[in-house]
C-alpha cells in the first residue's frame, strides 16, 4: 500500500509569539517553525500502517523554515520518500496550501495512486481543521477528520476508521480507498528517532524538490488585525489554613452549581 | 588543524567490534566475575543483566541479548562499578557506553518523559522545553551585571558555562546568582555565552543517545570558536565531564574546572570574605561525577569548613561510597519510568540517610541534586526539617553582611 503524509510547518509556540508592527502578521525575528503536532501523529499512523501492510510512505510539504529538519527526521523514522514544494510564498493560508499540495500530488510522478492520504486533523493555524476536507475536495476523494485509528482492509478496498466525537463518544466509519484522513492522534505516541539516524539521513537521504504549481486563485481570508489576548481577570488565591481554604473552595464551587 | 586532529582521535575510540583489541577493552576480559559491580550498582538488583553479567555475555559472544533488554535503561551512570572494580575495569567508560548505544537504538519505545526531554534538548538546547531566549532570564533578578560574550566579545579569562539546570530551574538560578556574587567578590574576569549556550549533552551520551551528544558538541564547539577565553568553568558536573573527557576529541583545548573546584582553588582569597557565621550542621553529598569519577572529595569539604559556624557531619555512605541521586545518565528524565516499574527513587534513599546524619543542611555541588533532593524532602515529609543548599549558596550567604 502507498501512504502519503502531508506535513505543515507551524509557528513553534515555545518561543513566545509577538505581533509584528502593522498588526497583521507574526514578528519573524524569533519565530521558529515546527511540524504541526497532529501531522507527526499522521506520520506515525502511516508508519504503523506500513509496518502492518507493507508498502511505502511519502511525505509532502510546502517549503518553510526548518522543514528540511522535519523531513530528514521523517526519513529517519522510516518514510521512504520526502517531497518539498518550493517557490510558494511563506505563510500560506489553509485553502492556498490545500490547492498547491493537491496539485503537486496530482502532477508529481509516483505520488499517485495512493491508498491513503494522511494529515493532521488540525493545526494551530488551522483550528477549523479544513486541510483534510479541502485536500479531499481538490483530489476528488472522500475525507474524514478527527481520526484516532485506522484499520486498512486492502482486499475490499476500504478502511475502517475510528473518529472521535465530543463527550467521549467514538464512531466507526467504513471509508472507500483511496481517501484523505485528518489524524487527531495515532494509535501510539509518535516514535522517538535517535539523532544518529537523523544525522545519517541528512548525509545519505535526499529531499526531492518540486516547484509549486501555478496556484488557481483560491478564495481566502484577509487578516484584519492580530493581537495578544488580554487577561480580563486573574486567578483568585484562597488564603488561610487548608481546611478554611477547602471550605471556601467548596462554597464557591457549589455557588456555581459545580458541586 | 585542531578539527582534523579531533577527527583522528575520534577514529581511535573503540567500537564494539574493535573493543577487545584496545588496551581498555582487553582489560574487560580480565574480569574475574566477582560481582562487586553488580552489588554496588544502585539498580543492580532490578537489572536482568547487571554489569557482571554483561561482561559474561561479551565473553560468551552473546552480547546481542543485552541490546534488546531494558537493563541498561536503569544505569544512572554513577561510576560505582568503575570505582569499585578490583581489576580496575573502567566499565562506565569502556563497555557500557557502547552497549547502551545499541540498547538505545533498539528501544521499542522511548519512555515518554525521556522522549520529551531528549527532543527538547535537541530543539531548544535544554531538557525543560523552555525557549532558548529565556536562558539568561535569571540575570534580570541580579543586581550585578554579567557580561554576555555575544554582546561584548572582548577576550575573557573565564568562560563560565552555566548549563541548563542553573539557567532555568528556579533553585538552580539561586545558585547562579550566588556564583556571580562569589566571582565578583573574587574579581574573577568572567563572561557567559548567554542565550547561545546549549546543553553540553553529557547525559545524552551516557544514556546512549550519542547522535544527540555529537550534535550538541558540534554546536557548542562552533560557538566556542567565536570567542577568546583562557579557560572554561562550568556549574554542570556532567558538563565538566563532557568538556574534560569528550569534547577534546572534537578539538576542545581549554583547561576545564567545575565551579566548586575553581572556588576551592581560590580558597585563600575567599576565606577572609566569609565573615558571617552560619550555625548549620551540614552533610555533604558527593556527586558521582565530581566524587567517584574525578576524585574531588576534599575540595568541597574544605570549602564548607572555611565557613565559620558550620559543623560538618558525614552520612553513612560518603565519598567513594556515596549513594547516587539517580539523576545521571538520563535518570533525571526517567522518574516516571522507574516509578511505573516500582523502583525506589534513589534520591529518597539518599535523603533518608542525610536526615539520619543529624544534619539540618544537605550540601550539594551538582545541579541535578538540588531539584531531586528537594523533591525527596517533600515526598518523605522531611520538608522543613532539612534544607538543600549548593555549596556556592552557603559561601555567598557567609559573605553577606550580617
Amino acid at each position: 500500500m502507498h501512504f502519503l503524509v502531508v506535513f505543515r510547518m507551524v509557528p513553534d509556540v515555545v518561543e513566545e509569539l509577538e505581533v509584528a508592527p502593522g498588526g497583521k502578521s507574526l514578528e519573524t525575528e524569533y519565530l521558529r517553525m515546527i511540524a504541526s503536532e497532529s501531522d507527526d501523529h499522521a506520520l506515525e499512523e502511516a508508519l504503523l500502517l506500513k509496518e502492518r501492510h507493507g508498502g511505502s510512505v511519502t511525505v509532502v510539504a510546502a517549503d518553510a523554515p526548518e522543514l528540511d529538519d522535519a523531513l530528514f527526521s521523517a526519513l529517519a523514522k522510516g518514510a521512504d520518500r520526502v517531497v518539498k514544494i518550493t517557490g510558494a510564498e511563506f505563510g500560506l493560508s489553509t485553502s492556498r496550501m490545500a490547492g498547491i499540495v493537491a496539485a503537486t500530488i496530482r502532477h508529481t510522478p509516483g505520488l499517485l495512486p495512493a491508498d491513503l492520504i494522511l494529515t493532521g486533523t488540525q493545526a494551530i493555524d488551522d483550528l477549523d481543521g479544513l486541510i483534510a476536507p479541502l485536500l479531499g475536495f481538490h483530489l476528488g476523494l472522500p475525507s474524514l477528520g478527527i481520526v484516532t485509528s485506522v484499520e486498512c482492509q486492502p482486499a475490499c478496498g476500504a478502511a475502517v476508521v475510528t473518529r472521535e466525537f465530543p463527550d467521549g463518544v467514538r464512531g466507526q466509519f467504513e471509508i472507500p480507498l483511496p481517501a484523505v484522513l485528518g489524524v487527531q492522534a495515532a494509535e501510539k505516541p509518535p516514535r522517538y528517532v535517535p539523532v544518529a539516524k537523523v544525522r545519517a539521513a541528512m548525509k545519505s537521504g535526499r529531499i526531492e524538490e518540486v516547484p509549486a504549481p501555478e496556484p488557481a486563485v483560491a478564495p481566502s481570508l484577509e487578516i484584519v488585525r492580530m493581537s495578544k489576548p488580554v487577561p480580563l481577570s486573574h486567578a483568585e488565591m484562597l488564603e488561610g489554613d487548608p481546611e478554611m481554604a477547602a471550605a471556601e473552595l467548596c462554597k464557591m464551587l457549589a455557588g456555581r452549581g459545580l458541586l | 588543524m585542531s578539527a582534523s586532529l579531533g577527527a583522528f582521535e575520534a577514529a581511535l575510540e573503540p567500537t564494539l567490534e574493535t573493543l577487545t583489541h584496545s588496551p581498555e577493552g582487553r582489560k574487560v576480559l580480565t574480569c574475574m566475575q566477582c560481582g562487586v559491580c553488580a552489588g554496588t550498582c544502585p539498580y543492580g538488583d532490578v537489572m536482568e543483566y547487571p554489569p557482571r553479567r554483561i561482561i559474561g555475555m561479551l565473553r560468551a559472544g552473546v552480547l546481542e541479548k543485552v541490546f534488546t533488554s531494558d537493563s541498561l535503561l536503569n544505569c544512572v551512570a554513577c561510576y560505582s562499578c568503575l570505582a569499585k572494580c578490583p581489576r580496575n575495569i573502567r566499565l562506565t567508560e569502556v563497555l557500557l557506553p557502547l552497549v547502551k548505544e545499541q540498547v538505545f537504538l533498539r528501544l521499542p519505545e522511548v519512555p515518554a518523559e525521556l522522549h520529551r526531554a531528549l527532543q527538547n534538548i535537541l530543539r531548544y538546547g535544554n531538557p525543560f522545553g523552555e525557549p532558548p531566549r529565556k536562558r539568561t532570564a535569571w540575570l534580570k533578578t541580579l543586581e550585578i551585571p554579567v557580561r554576555i560574550l555575544a554582546e561584548d566579545p572582548r577576550p575573557v579569562d573565564v568562560l563560565w558555562f552555566v548549563e541548563c539546570e542553573n539557567s532555568y530551574h528556579p533553585r538552580g538560578q539561586d545558585v547562579s546568582r550566588a556564583t556571580v556574587r562569589l566571582f565578583r567578590a573574587l574579581n574573577v574576569d568572567f563572561a557567559i555565552l548567554g542565550n547561545e549556550e546549549k546543553c553540553a549533552g553529557e547525559c545524552a551520551r551516557l544514556l546512549g543517545e550519542t547522535g544527540l551528544f555529537d550534535t550538541l558538541t558540534d554546536y557548542n564547539m562552533a560557538i566556542f570558536t567565536k570567542y577568546r577565553f583562557d579557560r572554561l568553568v562550568t556549574s554542570g558536573t556532567h558538563a565538566y565531564d563532557a568538556f574534560k573527557y569528550h569534547y577534546p576529541s572534537s578539538g576542545f583545548r581549554y583547561p576545564v574546572e567545575h565551579t566548586m573546584t575553581f572556588l576551592a582553588g581560590l580558597l585563600d582569597r575567599l576565606k577572609p570574605l566569609l565573615t558571617r557565621r552560619l550555625n548549620y550542621t551540614v552533610a555533604y553529598h558527593d556527586s558521582c561525577c565530581l566524587g567517584r569519577h574525578n576524585g574531588f572529595y576534599e575540595e568541597p569539604r574544605r570549602l564548607l569548613q572555611a565557613i565559620p559556624g558550620i559543623r560538618l557531619v558525614e552520612m553513612v555512605h560518603n565519598r567513594v561510597n556515596a549513594i547516587c541521586c539517580g539523576g545521571g545518565g538520563g535518570g533525571m528524565w526517567m522518574d516516571t519510568y522507574y516509578k511505573a516499574k516500582g523502583y525506589e527513587r534513589l534520591s529518597d534513599r539518599r535523603v533518608r540517610e542525610a536526615a539520619a546524619s543529624g544534619a539540618d543542611v544537605l550540601a550539594i555541588s551538582c545541579p541535578y541534586e538540588l531539584a531531586r533532593f528537594e523533591d525527596s524532602l517533600k515526598v518523605l515529609g522531611l520538608d522543613g526539617k532539612m534544607v538543600v543548599r549548593d555549596i556556592n549558596e552557603l559561601l555567598a550567604e557567609s559573605m553577606e553582611v550580617s
